[in-house]
């Protein structure tokens, strides 16, 4: 292998640069892929209205559970309102809701919208512990001034589907 | 009165801690042993003030003392004594006291083990030491003081989240904790080695105790968390790829990483810049951890209450001391002498090539973590980045390393031998093909991606097991021989081949369960069933049961298969009336290393009667993936105890240099 370059340490950095290269390019190539396409975007009922997230396209719906809205069918499968001021979400959900789960709380449900506009859950998340409150809600409801603090309980009023 | 002296002896730790960094600093510059003594001594006396704070936070736990507010907000007089002890670590509070206690513990074990350190050395370690301590206790005393009194005390507490009350995550914390801040000492020592310029066998010979006793915490830590999510939480995972076990993660695999590059800069004296570096980011990012855990920058499904303006505090505390650390490598780095040559094929290159990957592979789950802070701040846009990205992303490379991984042991040093490597690896192919091949034709459904799962998981510990075989030159001297060879083999040597059959076992469990995982829900009245996999789970009954904290519904539920009982499971959903929460208890059934996991939900009003949602997984060889890391954490430990890292052989080898 004389094309090599003759010293030792010039060898040593050729191979080091060898070895990372690939790696990098592998690391590089994938996070990019990764980030273009498994990333999953955040949208309250207004957002969602607004953005139009294709049916079927994976996302995260956040805002309050409306009060009272809150359908329990004995198969198991759960229907409640996602809503913020400006716009509500019908979700439906086939499982156990988390244990924080609370009507007039934050809650974040994962999962896409159907073509009939109705949001199918594969997870939904409520708060850890009773003094979290999902950042995203916090900051979406804040920014349409709808903010009781923590553990109040807004006396909501989304608009009549 | 208690919670008061506890209070006093934190700001005496605070107090100590500057003056073992003072001391410490001037003693190196002094080149004095009698101000590094004094200096080692405040270290031990901060620890000492630490542990009292420790301990009288714990009495107040203990004795559900609610003048004290961090017991107020966080315990119940009607909680369970482990649960009031382990409230103390409990809150946000609380565990910072833990962080300080184990950082000043490690200080002081660091200025009483050293004494085989160099003089210098070791005065900058303890300083560097000191200095981290100053700044860890003053965020403690003076923005997060677990021993503040309140002026109206309250009859009872608020308690402490029901979903901590748990064993697995009473010692959860301080073996995370452990792991974390024993990375400080390997900063330290990395500090220490950039300021006095020397970067050698001996230094990596030091370093190597510590990392190995942090990562081996560290790893039971994640553990024993990755066990309390699996079966508290009852969402039927183990890892969701969230942002707070990703900050536990990350330091996770950067100390795997440390560990082997310190073994090239052990052994060739190869690495050495990059041996400290790795030994800077270790600790930079359990800080890293520390606060993204804290401040609640990212939505995280474990997050604990979280405090903005601590948040900035902690943001500031990293930028400052991994800034300075990483300046002084700046600056330093670039003098370090360089090490032995080594060909493109040897151990070294195996090794660095085990580096790269990790590091690649840190970056990318860094990248992944931070990607919604950096989105928001570039677009506004709220994301989340979740398991698909880290599916994609890390576990290619992860197989990579792992594909790899075996031949690595069997290089030698500096110049090695591809072609005997390969020969003393067949035989581990031919049966991680066989086990592949076997996997894909008996386990239905048959699925390529889990069968090649398997086949890297047995790969990995045919290999491991080869490499032993190859050590003791088994089938090639007579038996006696291999066995009286394999008695005497370094502990170094046990616990490296441990840790990579540890590793080959958490594949496989963690394929198995993520492959062919099966799983069921539907609403059953008492007598109901449904089915999952090979099993059949019917719901027999139900009563309330009385806790000491908490009413509960108990489901007895019987498991059978083809007819015959299994076994029998009782599922349980709690309510603790203090803080008005409910969770289940996950009702677990063992078949071998499988589980078959229930999860009782809440009640609801059916046609005939209530009903109840019942849950059930069938989880394939799941205890393989708590199994594994226990294993690979047993593999450190017994590494830590070989003779050649005794801390006092590094005082022999200098002696006879002398």
């Amino acid at each position: 292998m004389s094309w090599l370059p003759k010293s030792p340490k010039a060898r040593r950095r050729l191979t080091l640069i060898a070895a990372i290269a690939p790696v990098l390019a592998l690391a590089v190539g994938l996070t990019l892929w990764g980030l273009s396409d498994s990333i999953s975007f955040f949208y309250t009922p207004s957002q969602a209205a607004e953005a139009k997230p294709a049916p079927g396209r994976s996302i995260q719906l956040g805002g309050l559970v409306e009060a009272g809205s809150v359908v329990k069918h004995p198969d198991g499968r759960v229907e409640f309102t996602v809503a913020d001021q400006l716009a509500s979400d019908r979700v439906v959900f086939q499982g156990d809701l988390p244990d924080l789960f609370r009507e007039g709380q934050g809650v974040v449900a994962i999962g896409a919208f159907r073509k009939d506009g109705v949001f199918e859950a594969k997870r939904v998340l409520a708060k850890h512990d009773e003094r979290y409150m999902p950042r995203e809600v916090e900051k979406a409801l804040k920014e349409q001034g709808e903010w009781y603090g923590d553990g109040q309980r807004p006396e909501h009023k989304g608009p009549a589907r | 009165m208690i919670a008061e002296i506890g209070a006093f002896a934190l700001m005496m730790a605070l107090a100590l801690s500057v003056v073992q960094t003072a001391l410490s600093a001037a003693a190196r510059i002094r080149r004095s042993s009698v101000l590094a003594g004094a200096g080692e001594g405040a270290a031990l006396g901060a620890f000492l003030g630490v542990a009292v704070a420790f301990a009288a936070l714990m009495h107040a736990f203990v004795t559900s003392d609610f003048s004290v507010a961090n017991v107020a907000a966080n315990s119940h007089s009607e909680k369970p004594l482990l649960y009031r002890v382990a409230g103390t670590w409990g809150s946000h509070e609380g565990s910072m006291l833990l962080w300080c206690l184990a950082l000043t513990g490690f200080g002081a074990a660091a200025a009483g083990l050293g004494r085989g350190l160099p003089r210098g050395l070791r005065a900058v370690t303890v300083a560097t030491q000191g200095m981290l301590g100053v700044v860890f206790l003053a965020y403690t005393v003076f923005a997060s003081n677990p021993l503040v009194r309140l002026a109206q005390p309250p009859v009872e507490g608020r308690s402490l989240n029901p979903l901590l009350q748990d064993p697995a995550l009473a010692f959860h914390p301080p073996a995370l904790y452990a792991g974390y801040v024993g990375m400080s000492v390997v900063f330290s020592l990395a500090v220490a080695a950039l300021v006095e310029g020397r970067v050698d066998a001996a230094w990596a010979r030091w370093v190597r105790p510590w990392a190995l006793a942090a990562w081996s915490a560290l790893t039971l830590g994640i553990t024993l968390g990755a066990f309390w999510a699996y079966y508290e939480l009852g969402w039927g995972g183990w890892w969701f790829w969230d942002p707070v076990e990703n900050a536990s993660f990350m330091p996770w695999l950067i100390a795997t990483a440390l560990l082997h590059s310190a073994v090239v800069t052990e052994k060739r004296g190869a690495l050495p810049g990059w041996t400290v570096f790795l030994a800077l980011a270790a600790f930079t990012f359990s800080m890293l951890g520390a606060f993204l855990v804290r401040s609640g920058v990212l939505t995280s499904v474990h997050a604990f209450a979280v405090d903005p303006t601590r948040g900035v505090l902690l943001l500031i505390i990293l930028g400052v001391t991994a800034g300075l650390g990483f300046a002084l490598f700046a600056w330093r780095a670039p003098s370090l002498q360089q090490g032995g040559v080594f060909a493109p094929i040897s151990r070294e290159s195996a090794l660095v090539l085990n580096n790269i990957l990790l590091a690649a592979a840190t970056a990318t789950v860094l990248l992944g973590t931070l990607f919604p802070l950096i989105r928001e701040a570039a677009d506004g846009e709220a994301i989340s980045v979740g398991p698909p990205y880290f599916n994609l992303t890390f576990t290619p490379l992860m197989a990579a390393l792992l594909i790899l991984l075996p031949a690595g042991p069997l290089l030698a040093w500096k110049r090695g031998d591809a072609r005997g490597v390969l020969q003393r690896l067949w035989a581990a192919a031919l049966i991680a093909v066989g086990a592949g091949l076997a996997t894909l034709a008996l386990v239905s459904p048959h699925k390529a991606l889990g069968a090649a799962g398997v086949m890297l998981g047995v790969w990995l510990i045919a290999g491991a097991l080869a490499e032993i075989l190859e050590r003791v030159r088994a089938f090639r001297v007579p038996a006696a021989e291999s066995w009286r060879r394999l008695w005497g083999l370094p502990r170094g040597a046990w616990g490296m081949t441990l840790a990579h059959l540890g590793l080959g076992v958490f594949v496989l469990g963690a394929v198995f369960e993520t492959t062919w995982k099966v799983e069921a829900a539907e609403a059953l009245p008492v007598g109901g069933s449904l089915d999952v996999g090979a099993y059949h789970v019917a719901l027999d009954s139900i009563r309330p049961v009385e806790g000491p904290n908490y009413e509960a519904e108990r489901a007895g539920v019987t498991v059978t298969r083809k007819g015959e009982v299994v076994c029998r499971a009782e599922p349980e959903r709690r309510l603790y009336t203090a803080g008005g929460q409910t969770t289940s208890e996950v009702g677990l059934c063992y078949r071998g290393s499988s589980h078959i996991y229930l999860v009782l939900g809440e009640r609801r009003e059916g046609a005939q009667g209530p009903i109840w949602l019942v849950r059930a997984y069938w989880n394939p060889w799941a205890t393989l993936i708590f199994l594994g890391p226990v294993i690979m954490a047993l593999g450190g430990l017994i590494s830590l105890s070989d003779r050649r890292l005794r801390l006092g052989v590094g005082k022999a080898a200098r002696e006879t240099e002398a």
